[in-house]
């Protein structure tokens, strides 16, 4: 199986500076928005969103974590793994929340995290941030912010590695036998 | 196709999952204002109850619609059971509407094996008889985990009408399970002649309170006495009741007590001490929900060990 490493560790420092200016530009600052990332490495992703925009703005925005396990329409659960872990302690009626995550493809995902989101509030405006835009999408669902847009086929797999899990920060691409 | 019967039919992979979908369940649902997650949509889960029931009967119900599943519920007295129809051709009727999983409660032990080797849907026995409660010691055990932070290890006395009851029988295979060490207290009457080898009985209640880290008390099962199966209350209450004057050494052991409910306040354990921070009484009506909702959701969602789920 042949990898490829499309973003390094710098690359992704960089991008997700420019999104979070991207979101404090496009938000008008940072005092009615919230950060809420989806389960596993979208929640990562968020808390280095909200450090970065802490620095740009002097705001800490609330930040959560969403896990879309039973909202996704393609469902297996695999008996042993964790299931992610949801807490958002914040009320997040009428700001903007900004949903994170680390790779957009079909659109699915973002599709029962809307869902999920839904279920614990009635947010003003939601948003999509994501690190990597892969294509192919199967829904009628569009990011605000991306990192970095790649070109991809669907025998192709994109993986995020991310420091606070995986022990590195790189985003790869690699070939799938069908 | 897989059925819960028995304890037997789990491992402890299996149980261990339940529990990590049910502290999902829980961590989830129990706080918000929409108390549902759509996971099971399209699916109908019938509820079979031929005996009493409020806990098992309304939290399994729950539990479905809570995943969105249908449910439709069926009682003895006013189904067509009362025109003598057999259960295996109640279970061959459901089947014809789509019936995606079985719950059952019967009086006769050994009833939901009858539907499950029909082959037609999952089935949960939900109590039958005096032979297995598995949900209920599903539950016992998660909410055991929620306090003790642990199972494994823990002295676990069970006080009471043993012979009569379900849980008590199904306690012992999941609390071996965990490796527990598993204690039992009664009236020689209430005590089966054949104990597990595993199973120590114990001479007194004080012996309890002093060794044991959890007393779980059982109901005396009045209705499933026969004729000459006799219970004087104020000998048993002397000898097997948490009593005001024994409440007072479990607080200073700092000791948690359990009971499956109905609770016969004033037999079993004195309200003083169920209504306490000691009992953990409706904590385990509470989590039952969840740790139902863990195991329908176990039941029929697929499986797969290919996909790295779920994100």
């Amino acid at each position: 199986m042949q990898e490829k490493i499309i973003l390094g560790k710098e690359e992704i420092r960089r991008s997700l500076a420019r999104i979070a200016h991207e979101i404090v530009e496009k938000n008008k600052g940072a005092s009615n928005i919230a950060l809420i990332g989806i389960w596993t490495r979208g929640a990562f992703l968020s808390k280095r969103l909200r450090n970065l925009i802490e620095k740009i703005e002097g705001v800490t925005v609330p930040a959560g974590v969403l896990d879309i396990t039973f909202y996704r329409d393609d469902l297996k659960i695999r008996g042993l793994k964790q299931p992610g872990r949801t807490s958002i302690d914040f009320n997040f009626e009428g700001k903007t929340v900004i949903l994170v995550d680390d790779v957009l493809y079909t659109g699915r995902t973002a599709r029962a995290a809307l869902n999920a989101l839904m279920d614990y509030g009635r947010p003003s405006r939601v948003q999509l941030a994501v690190l990597v835009d892969r294509g192919h999408r199967e829904l009628p669902i569009k990011p605000d912010f991306v990192g970095k847009n790649i070109p991809t086929s669907k025998n192709e797999e994109i993986r995020v590695y991310l420091e606070e899990i995986d022990g590195k920060d790189s985003v790869v691409i690699r070939s799938v036998e069908e | 196709m897989r059925h819960l019967i028995t304890v037997k039919d789990l491992s402890l992979e299996d149980v261990n999952a339940i529990f990590m979908l049910a502290d999902s369940f829980y961590e989830q649902i129990d706080s918000r204002p929409i108390k549902k997650v759509p996971l099971l949509t399209g699916k109908t889960v019938a509820l079979l109850f031929s005996e009493p029931s409020t806990r098992t009967r309304v939290s399994f119900e729950l539990a479905a619609k809570r995943l969105s599943a249908d449910t439709v519920t069926i009682t003895q007295s006013t189904s067509s059971m009362k025109k003598g129809e057999t259960l295996e051709d109640t279970a061959r009727t459901l089947s014809q509407y789509g019936i995606d999983l079985l719950v059952i409660r019967h009086s006769k032990a050994g009833a939901p094996d009858i539907i499950s080797s029909l082959g037609l849907f999952p089935v949960v026995n939900a109590g039958d008889g005096k032979r297995s409660h598995p949900t209920q010691a599903l539950l016992d055990a998660y909410t055991i985990y929620r306090e003790y932070g642990k199972i494994k290890g823990l002295k676990v006395a069970i006080i009471g009408d043993i012979l009569h009851s379900r849980v008590a029988r199904s306690n012992f295979e999941i609390l071996r399970m965990f490796g527990c060490r598993i204690f039992v207290l009664g009236p020689t009457s209430m005590i089966p002649s054949y104990l597990p080898e595993d199973v120590v009985r114990l001479e007194n209640i004080e012996q309890a309170i002093e060794e044991c880290d959890l007393l779980y008390f059982l109901r005396i099962q009045f209705e499933r006495f026969n004729e000459r199966e006799v219970v004087d209350i104020d000998t048993y209450r002397r000898k097997y009741a948490l009593t005001r004057e024994r409440f007072e050494k479990i607080k200073k052991r700092d000791l948690r007590i359990m009971h499956p409910g109905p609770v016969n306040r004033g037999i079993e354990i004195d309200s003083e001490a169920v209504d306490s921070e000691f009992s953990l009484v409706f904590k385990q009506v509470k989590f039952g929900l969840y740790v139902r909702m863990g195991i329908l959701a176990y039941l029929l969602s697929e499986r797969s060990e290919e996909i790295e789920v779920p994100y």
